[in-house]
């Protein structure tokens, strides 16, 4: 099965032969997106590092290139040049397998990760799909680093990752079928070009319901990429470094390569669903740049852009709030996130039905009554969450609570 | 050889080297990986034949299901018990596996040379999965309601029964 709308056939032309396509498949897989994995590596953990310091009043790496820009790279260095070490009684192996296969788990999945119109390895039919079955390849990686180690405290991160993926993937595969359902297709630059157009086109501000979605999948998307509050595999009050306590070197560095790598694509795939992808949400700025070369680097530059900074938004959660313990993440997963999902699933579609989005929004015109009555629902439950949380602020502060019943 | 057929030989081997190996290796968990890497050589046949969504079912069921499930299991159980090792290897038994491996790979060479295969040539394989969705929300959307209930109802009596054990013990 042969899509036209790939990188490879944009670059090579209509009518390569399969030796020359696949030549081609090879190089793009080898050449732009391993390389874009090593260099969302280097400016994550650079920022993560600004980041975290910046939240907790530090300055972070300042000596090394500008701020700090080159610490990465030196970091890289100095763990190549590191013992690689395998502990005594370790299962060979699994043990040099596992970084492999978690980092192979998550650079499968830049395979349908769309970079601008037609910027694309391969579009396939099942884009979502493929992204939902890949991305458990990366945790069994996990699970196999945590039982090779031979120690009880990569095991305990080992089995705590399996508890993870078997609770997360429910409602992130909910809020995924919430789009699927709106967008009638599973292929990425097919749901991407269903939200051109006017900002109020974007999947997030289709209905009410595709808010709950966002954010189901968001917090789904932290435990896939074992962020905090979702770092129960590695823990390191509680499990020293969780499943990669024994590891050192290249090999642990593999393991961060793909923890960050991971942390773009699902970022990548938020801004597809939801936030309108390489679009720019100004209507009259993405029919000036067309889909021409100057569209597709244009293109790129907004959803890398719109990516990273759901990127940093994940580092300043991490930063933020405290790590959930086992049973709390089981709880939120199962009685809370997936209950919302079923009712954002059937939300959305009934609205669907009942308000029809008209094709003049589907096809990229303004505003519409249905952004309206979406707008009023979401500014009622913003006031009504406002509320709640101020009440409770009021109730926490023994001052305030004074003042309020005297 | 044709691309396809290329594909087909390694997508054979993925699927049959390891299924020997989970038969020869004698650590349970080493052969929990080796079903992983014969379970993505189906799914890489199933892509092959033109059915994407089934392949990546294969994927998501097997692999990020049940394969995390029964690695959750192994790791559940003690480390060095029975599960580690299997039966002595006596003259016998390697005598009567050998016969018994022979029988069956010659039966079952006389069916492969006798049936007559149908040859299909290789076509341009039409999307698959907006025809599956329509099929089980149309024609077949009684057989589909009805499996759905039944793997409700085995989901909470198997919650049930272990939630009983849990309570005797």
């Amino acid at each position: 099965m042969m899509t036209p709308y790939t990188l490879v056939d944009w670059v090579l032309g209509d009518g390569a032969g399969w030796i020359a396509r696949f030549i081609g498949a090879v190089l793009v897989w080898a050449v732009p997106i391993t390389g874009f994995v090593s260099f969302v590596g280097l400016l994550s953990i650079w920022l993560e590092r600004k980041i975290s310091a910046h939240i907790q009043c530090r300055l972070g790496p300042m000596e090394v290139g500008y701020h700090g820009a080159l610490q990465t790279v030196a970091d890289g260095v100095k763990l190549l040049a590191k013992e690689d070490l395998v502990p005594a009684d370790a299962d060979r192996f699994l043990f040099a397998f596992a970084p492999i296969l978690a980092f192979a788990g998550t650079v499968v999945g830049f395979a349908v990760v769309p970079f601008g119109p037609g910027l694309i390895v391969a579009d396939l039919d099942i884009g979502i799909f493929y992204l939902a079955a890949v991305g458990s390849l990366e945790a069994i990686g996990v699970i196999a680093a945590g039982w090779a180690s031979n120690n009880k405290w990569s095991l305990f991160g080992s089995v705590r990752a399996a508890t993870q993926v078997v609770s997360y993937e429910i409602p992130m595969g909910l809020a995924f079928v919430t789009i699927a359902a709106l967008a009638g297709t599973l292929s990425m630059s097919g749901i991407v070009d269903q939200q051109q157009g006017w900002i109020a086109n974007w999947f997030l501000f289709r209905n009410p319901f595709t808010w709950i979605a966002f954010i189901i999948y968001y917090i789904a998307a932290l435990a896939e990429c074992k962020r905090a509050p979702f770092d129960l595999p590695e823990a390191e009050s509680e499990l020293v470094s969780g499943f990669h306590t024994e590891y050192s070197g290249m090999r642990f560095a593999i393991f961060f390569l793909a923890e960050y790598a991971q942390m773009y694509v699902v970022s990548a795939v938020a801004v597809v669903l939801f936030l309108g992808g390489w679009y720019s949400g100004i209507a009259p700025l993405d029919a000036a740049v067309g889909t021409g070369v100057a569209g597709k680097l244009v293109g790129a530059g907004i959803i890398v852009t719109k990516s990273f900074l759901l990127v940093c938004v994940q580092m300043w959660l991490r930063w933020t709030l405290p790590r959930i313990r086992l049973d709390q993440m089981l709880y939120l997963c199962m009685k809370i996130l997936m209950p919302f999902g079923m009712l954002t699933l059937v939300g959305s579609t009934m609205w669907e039905y009942y308000f029809p989005t008209p094709e003049i929004a589907k096809v990229g015109g303004g505003w519409t009554g249905n952004t309206v009555m979406t707008g009023v629902v979401v500014a009622i439950i913003g006031t009504l969450s406002l509320i709640v949380y101020v009440r409770s602020v009021i109730r926490s502060t023994p001052s305030l609570r004074a003042a309020s019943n005297p | 050889m044709d691309w396809p057929t290329i594909m087909w030989w390694v997508f054979a081997a993925v699927t049959l080297i390891p299924a020997l190996m989970i038969v020869l290796s004698k650590d349970i968990v080493r052969l929990a990986f080796w079903l992983l890497a014969s379970l993505s050589g189906i799914a890489g046949l199933y892509v092959l034949l033109g059915a994407d969504f089934l392949g990546f079912a294969q994927i998501l069921v097997y692999i990020g299901g049940i394969m995390v499930l029964i690695l959750f299991g192994i790791m559940m159980t003690n480390r060095d018990a029975v599960l580690m090792r299997r039966g002595e290897n006596t003259g016998g038994t390697t005598v009567v596996g050998l016969l018994i491996a022979s029988v069956s790979a010659l039966g079952l060479l006389k069916v492969i040379s006798d049936t007559k295969w149908k040859e299909v040539p290789p076509v341009d394989m039409p999307a698959t999965t907006s025809p599956i969705g329509e099929a089980l929300l149309t024609d077949y959307v009684l057989p589909f309601e009805l499996v759905s209930i039944l793997l409700l109802v085995v989901l909470c009596g198997a919650a049930y029964i272990a939630r009983r054990r849990a309570e005797e013990n």
